[in-house]
């Protein structure tokens, strides 16, 4: 065993479920201990069960070990809009809310659709936070997302980018989207695709639908983004190139998707809190701190969406942090962007499913961490010998208030204000060494 | 009945009571429009500021009169002239306007909720006249207020919408004020102009006009925006006109003596057939004077409201006023 720098005791393993070599049975909530070494996991094992001489120790006093989270789907909004958020404020508020590594996507202005703008972003990165959170920032798809002509991917993957979308602006041009699979796939980056037919989907934001027919608002129906699915799993099969789509919002997508994995076509996916918890009405009383895009839907899409996550047809959960600065969102529904917070809120949200037994744990933390570690190939720690040593001690049963105050992103656009949440992120280590 | 409300935003907020309330005083409000001088002092002093920001000629003038006939000093600001127009948010003109200390504004604005939005940051009464696909709630008050001139009383009668509901601000507040005062409501209209959803809504859901027409006492035509044949929900105003454009032979299937509305703007030959129009059935000119009465009664609601906050001479000069208006509803009433 090599020499050991920091020994975790005593953490309450939320799982019956273990991860290490003789899978034993455990009782929930049996105590654990973490050895790491190298910034790496050594072992995690029984509480007691192995003796070791650790340079630090740290009395977990049974706070909850997860993995460190990877938030897939971010908006940092630097360069372009640092008055909504920036690098240093959205790592800030991913270490606080449990997320050792994030990505994020490239609609900031200018784009990032060359490695100029990719080493900036890792280069404030690094400034504002040497010790992580980890950025793996996203490539733009197509030159200023505009759909028309490929981006540079080769000097973008190059320059630290780990996959490559148009998110927020889909390419209408099916041809294009296609061409841009097989490029990308040639430069070995993973796509990402928002799934939004552009002509069907106007009313972005509000669901078709009984409120958005009560509110008097443009909606766009549940098809504008299964369509776009079901080209895109089509395109998945016939080109054998992998294809994640972002941010499910529909139980037609889940069905589509279903269907594609049967059939053993790479696709993976991804869906975030707020569907599985929200529905359209929470977009009552023009509440545009609830418009998003693709927007909230119904409660059959949530019962779809929490069942597909459960069985793995959904793979991955991400958060789709979009900041708006307040007087953004402090208009009239329709001039509202798009979007809502999620680095500060997004643990304490979703962990609700394990609580009320919609989700084990074990799938809440593949939903988290090994999840997108697979898919876009970014270490992640399933508590195994080798991995990155990222994880949180977290208390599941402290409440908090969801204030302006307790937000470290810069912006405050979250429905769930004025809400209390369950858990508390009470100490984050990244690599063995500790960030909060 | 002591006014419980600062602002109208929809007729959802009234009850059948309150909406009684508003149908009384426009009825003693209907005479003084047609006498020589036009006007009562009741509210004298006021102000009321007509904030449209999206074109319109009918609304914009009958709460202009409205006002002028109760004394109330009114200010028109429209879109273009106003800072709205140079990016100024809709927040920021809010604020502006409440300080310059308005007793009531009229809000006609493009985007559904903007009435709902000023309201909540306004001390004063919000008035919405027409916000996006939403709402219309004076527009719905005159038309029942109309057909109640007709007919006493608007239970067990059988009305049909017919045209644009889908984007129809004048559908959505009539389908809740029409069932709500006890009402069948029917829709009619290609699929493309009718809501989503529309089955959840209180009412009968038609493609065919021949079969929506059968037996209703009163037709409603919606104006039909050119809009509709750009964005593709229509192939053309004849092929429009040929199915759902509502003629005298429509009105022979209706009940003996049906009548018809249509809020305005016509278009002769497209929603309705120029004869229908000025058929003895049409009740169109009918609806602008109750149009004017209505606005009165709701301008009169809203801006007198809050004696009970108010500093005691304001409170007893309000009483007088109160008492004209007493007396001037007694002539009324005569």
């Amino acid at each position: 065993m090599p020499a050991i720098d920091l020994l975790v005791r005593g953490a309450s393993w939320p799982s019956t479920k273990a991860p290490w070599r003789d899978q034993n049975a455990l009782l929930p909530e049996d105590r654990v201990d973490l050895l790491v070494a190298g910034g790496k996991v050594v072992d995690l094992a029984p509480s007691g069960s192995i003796e070791a001489e650790a340079a630090e120790v740290v009395e977990a006093e049974s706070l909850t070990l997860l993995p460190g989270l990877i938030d897939a789907h971010t908006h940092l909004r630097e360069p372009g809009f640092e008055y909504k958020e920036d690098i240093a404020s959205g790592l800030a508020a991913a270490a606080a809310g449990g997320f050792s590594a994030i990505m994020c996507m490239a609609n900031t202005r200018p784009v990032n659709d060359n490695a100029t703008v990719t080493e900036l972003m890792l280069r404030k990165a690094a400034a504002a936070h040497p010790n992580g959170p980890r950025l793996f920032p996203v490539a733009g798809l197509t030159l200023g997302l505009a759909g028309e002509t490929l981006a540079p991917l080769g000097e973008l993957a190059r320059a630290g980018c780990v996959a490559a979308s148009n998110d927020g602006l889909p390419v209408k041009n099916t041809e294009l989207f296609r061409r841009a699979m097989e490029y990308a796939a040639t430069v070995d980056l993973p796509v990402i695709d928002h799934c939004e037919d552009p002509y069907l989907a106007p009313g972005a934001g509000m669901n078709e639908g009984r409120t958005s027919a009560l509110l008097g608002l443009r909606g766009q129906p549940a098809a504008a983004e299964a369509i776009q699915v079901a080209r895109d799993i089509l395109l998945a099969d016939e080109l054998e190139i992998p294809i994640h789509l972002a941010h499910v919002s529909c139980r037609e997508s889940v069905e589509l998707i279903a269907w594609g994995k049967e059939r053993g076509i790479p696709v993976t996916a991804e869906t975030c809190p707020h569907y599985l918890f929200l529905t359209e009405e929470a977009c009552e009383g023009y509440n545009t701190l609830a418009k998003v895009n693709p927007p909230l839907r119904t409660r059959d899409d949530v019962v779809a969406l929490r069942q597909a996550l459960g069985s793995g047809v959904i793979d991955i959960l991400a958060t789709d942090h979009a900041p708006h600065a307040d007087h953004e969102k402090e208009t009239p529904f329709s001039d509202a962007p798009c979007g809502l917070t999620g680095l500060d809120t997004a643990l304490a949200w979703t962990w609700r499913l394990v609580r009320e037994g919609a989700l084990s744990a074990e799938e809440f933390m593949r939903a988290w961490a090994t999840g997108p570690g697979r898919i876009f190939r970014l270490p992640a720690n399933g508590f195994v010998a080798g991995d990155p040593a990222d994880f949180l001690l977290f208390d599941p049963e402290e409440a908090w208030e969801v204030t302006p105050e307790m937000l470290r992103s810069k912006s405050k656009n979250t429905p769930l204000l004025g809400s209390t949440l369950h858990g508390r992120v009470k100490a984050h280590f990244i690599a063995g060494r500790r960030i909060v | 009945m002591q006014w419980r409300h600062k602002d109208l935003l929809d007729v959802t907020q009234l009850s059948p009571a309150e909406v009684e309330h508003v149908f009384d005083t426009a009825a003693s409000f209907l005479e003084i429009n047609t006498r020589p001088v036009k006007k009562v002092p009741t509210l004298k002093g006021r102000s009321v500021v007509l904030f449209f920001a999206e074109p319109s000629t009918r609304t914009k003038t009958s709460f202009d009169i409205a006002g002028k006939r109760l004394s109330a000093d009114t200010f028109s600001l429209a879109k273009s002239g106003s800072s709205l127009s140079k990016g100024e948010s809709l927040k920021d003109t809010a604020l502006t306007l409440q300080a310059m200390a308005p007793d009531a504004i009229v809000i006609r604005d493009s985007r559904s909720g903007a009435a709902a939005f000023l309201a909540e940051r306004l001390r004063c009464a919000v008035i919405n006249a027409g916000d996006g696909w939403h709402a219309h709630p004076t527009q719905a008050l005159l038309d029942a207020f109309t057909l109640r001139g007709v007919w006493g009383n608007l239970a067990g009668r059988t009305l049909l919408i017919l045209g644009d509901i889908a984007h129809s601000r004048v559908a959505r507040s009539n389908i809740h004020l029409l069932t709500s005062l006890g009402a069948k409501v029917r829709l009619c209209g290609p699929r493309t102009l009718l809501p989503p959803m529309a089955e959840t809504l209180p009412v009968s859901v038609y493609t065919d006009l021949d079969k929506a027409v059968r037996g209703v006492d009163a037709v409603m035509c919606l104006r039909l925006q050119l809009e509709r044949m750009q964005a593709g929900l229509l192939p053309d105003l004849r092929e429009y006109a040929e199915r759902w454009g509502l003629g005298l032979r429509h009105l022979e299937r209706a009940k003996p003596g049906a009548k018809v509305l249509h809020p305005g703007p016509i278009n002769r030959g497209v929603e309705i057939s120029s004869n229908l129009a000025d058929a003895a059935e049409s009740l169109i000119l009918d609806q602008v004077a109750s149009g004017v009465a209505v606005r009165m009664a709701l301008l009169f609601l809203y801006m007198t409201r809050k004696e009970s906050d108010m500093t005691r001479k304001e409170s007893d000069m309000t009483r007088k006023e109160s008492d004209m208006t007493r007396k001037e509803h007694a002539d009324a009433r005569d």
